[in-house]
Formats: structure tokens, C-alpha cells, sequence
């Protein structure tokens, strides 16, 4: 095989659905996750300034300002819930082939990860990127005090919906072929501080932040 | 024995099992692959902890080979 055809197979063929998008590299990751905290900010700042001067101008104006550092408040945090959901469960499917797919996934895994997914729902991956928790509908890429919030998800086949273990494995293997690639065709829902991501995420998922933060 | 399996609503089906001294079972299996990499599915094999490749050709010589379905932003 030659070195073009090497990179090619090591490649997520799933790129050619995304052409228009650049590879996802460490870099163009970092200056997406500062545009996030540029657009938090963005939001938040001039709440905090309305909030001040409008009490500032007059006491009476204080439930304004109140309002306004509510807003402040709010926004992020509906920005963080969206990306929350991204490792939200879906539906179980029958329990036979739900038993077959966690076999299949556990022997994809080793026995923390197995453990952490049977506790959380969601299997750690070290990568280049950070550490990835995998999902059914999405992905958590954790790097420091960051997490970015990844929508991605194993296409059904016709009429069939796949069981829980699977559509965990479908990611984690795409994941495992081409980070960078999984993570240019994955749509990024958000990107922000690992505390106001873990508030918004059910509880039972936000052990698995802690494990891996 | 190697074993070419897909990924699908029962959780996994296995399309075919082969030896690579037995040849009827090597075609049978080189013939399901094909037909599957034709509607679409992808196939992986994985290459140690925390890696795994997609392959365009059979590989008589894995245990395993996994086809799944190909991935989506949501």
C-alpha cells in the first residue's frame, strides 16, 4: 500500500459527507473554544454593565438590574444545556439485542471504562484532543477546565434502531480511526467550563466527568 | 476462527465465520463483506487499546471485523 493510500485508509471515510469543513486539528479546536468563550462573554458583559449602571442611575431601577444580571445568568447556561444534551439516553431497545450490544462494547473497553459505562452511560476515551466520554447521540471532549460538547450519531439502518451498546460503539470505534476526523464531522454544540457543563448534565453522567476531569 | 459481524437492531448479526485454510468459507465471507461495504456500512477492525482502523479488504488474518453503520453529526 502506498503512503497516500496509508493516510487515505486511516482517514474517517465520513469526511467525504463534510468536505466543506476543515479537519478539526488541536489548533482550529482551540480557536473554536475561544470564539465560545468570546460569545459567553459577549452575552454576559453587557448584562453585568446594564446591570450596574441602571442601579447606579437610580436605586429605584433595581429590579431592572436584576433582570438583567438574571439574563447574565441565563444565557450561558441555556448555551451549556444544549450541549448537555448530546449525551442524553435514548430509548432502550428490547432487552435481548440491548444485552448482545453491551457485550460487544464491553469487549471493545477495558474493565474501568466497562464499570464507568455501566454506572454513567458513557465510556471514556483518552485522545490527542482531550478525553473523550462517549455517548449514544454524542460526545464529551474534556481537556482542563474545558468541555466541548459534541452531536454525533451512528446512522440507524433501514427500519432498524440500534441498541444502546452499538450506537456507543459505532462512535467509539469512528472516534478511535480518526479523532480528528470524528471530530470534524461531529456538529459542536458547545464549548465552556466543565462546571457549567456537570450542572446541566443528569446526575448520574456527572461522575463520569469527575473521573476523567 | 475469524468472525465478520454487523452492528444492527438485534446488536450484532454475525455474516460470516472463516479459517484461512478453509477457502469455501474465506469466499463466503469475502462475498458478505463485499455486499455489505456496498449498502453502505463501514468496516473496522481494532488495533489495540484505543485504536481501530477501517479496512476496504477482507483481512483473512483478524479475529474480528466489525461493520458498522457510517456516523453523523446531529
Amino acid at each position: 500500500m502506498s503512503a497516500a493510500a496509508q493516510v487515505d485508509a486511516q482517514l474517517l471515510p465520513e469526511l467525504a459527507s463534510v468536505y466543506w469543513r476543515p479537519r478539526m486539528t488541536a489548533e482550529r479546536l482551540r480557536r473554536r473554544e475561544r470564539l465560545w468563550t468570546f460569545t459567553t462573554l459577549a452575552h454576559v458583559v453587557p448584562f453585568v454593565v446594564v446591570a450596574i449602571v441602571m442601579v447606579l442611575l437610580s436605586p429605584l431601577a433595581l429590579p431592572v438590574s436584576l433582570a438583567a444580571l438574571a439574563h447574565a445568568w441565563l444565557i450561558p447556561e441555556l448555551y451549556a444545556r444544549r450541549g448537555a444534551t448530546v449525551t442524553r439516553e435514548l430509548r432502550p431497545g428490547p432487552d435481548g439485542p440491548e444485552r448482545v450490544s453491551l457485550g460487544l462494547l464491553g469487549d471493545l473497553v477495558d474493565h474501568d471504562a466497562r464499570d464507568l459505562h455501566a454506572r454513567t452511560g458513557l465510556v471514556p476515551e483518552p485522545g490527542q484532543l482531550g478525553t473523550w466520554l462517549v455517548g449514544e447521540a454524542g460526545a464529551l471532549l474534556v481537556a482542563g477546565r474545558r468541555v466541548s460538547c459534541w452531536c454525533v450519531r451512528a446512522t440507524d439502518p433501514e427500519g432498524a434502531r440500534l441498541p444502546s451498546g452499538d450506537r456507543v460503539a459505532h462512535l467509539l470505534l469512528a472516534l478511535r480511526s480518526d479523532e480528528e476526523g470524528f471530530a470534524t464531522v461531529a456538529n459542536l454544540a458547545f464549548s465552556g467550563a466543565r462546571w457549567r457543563v456537570r450542572r446541566r448534565l443528569p446526575k448520574r453522567q456527572r461522575a463520569a466527568l469527575d473521573a476523567v476531569a | 476462527m475469524s468472525r465478520l459481524i454487523r452492528m444492527d437492531g438485534s446488536g450484532h448479526t454475525t455474516l460470516a465465520e472463516w479459517t484461512a485454510e478453509d477457502v469455501a468459507s474465506v469466499d463466503a465471507a469475502a462475498a458478505a463483506f463485499r455486499e455489505e461495504l456496498e449498502q453502505g456500512s463501514i468496516a473496522m477492525v481494532t488495533r489495540g487499546p484505543g485504536h481501530a482502523e477501517h479496512v476496504r479488504e477482507l483481512p483473512l488474518d483478524e479475529p474480528l471485523v466489525i461493520m458498522r453503520r457510517p456516523i453523523a453529526g446531529g
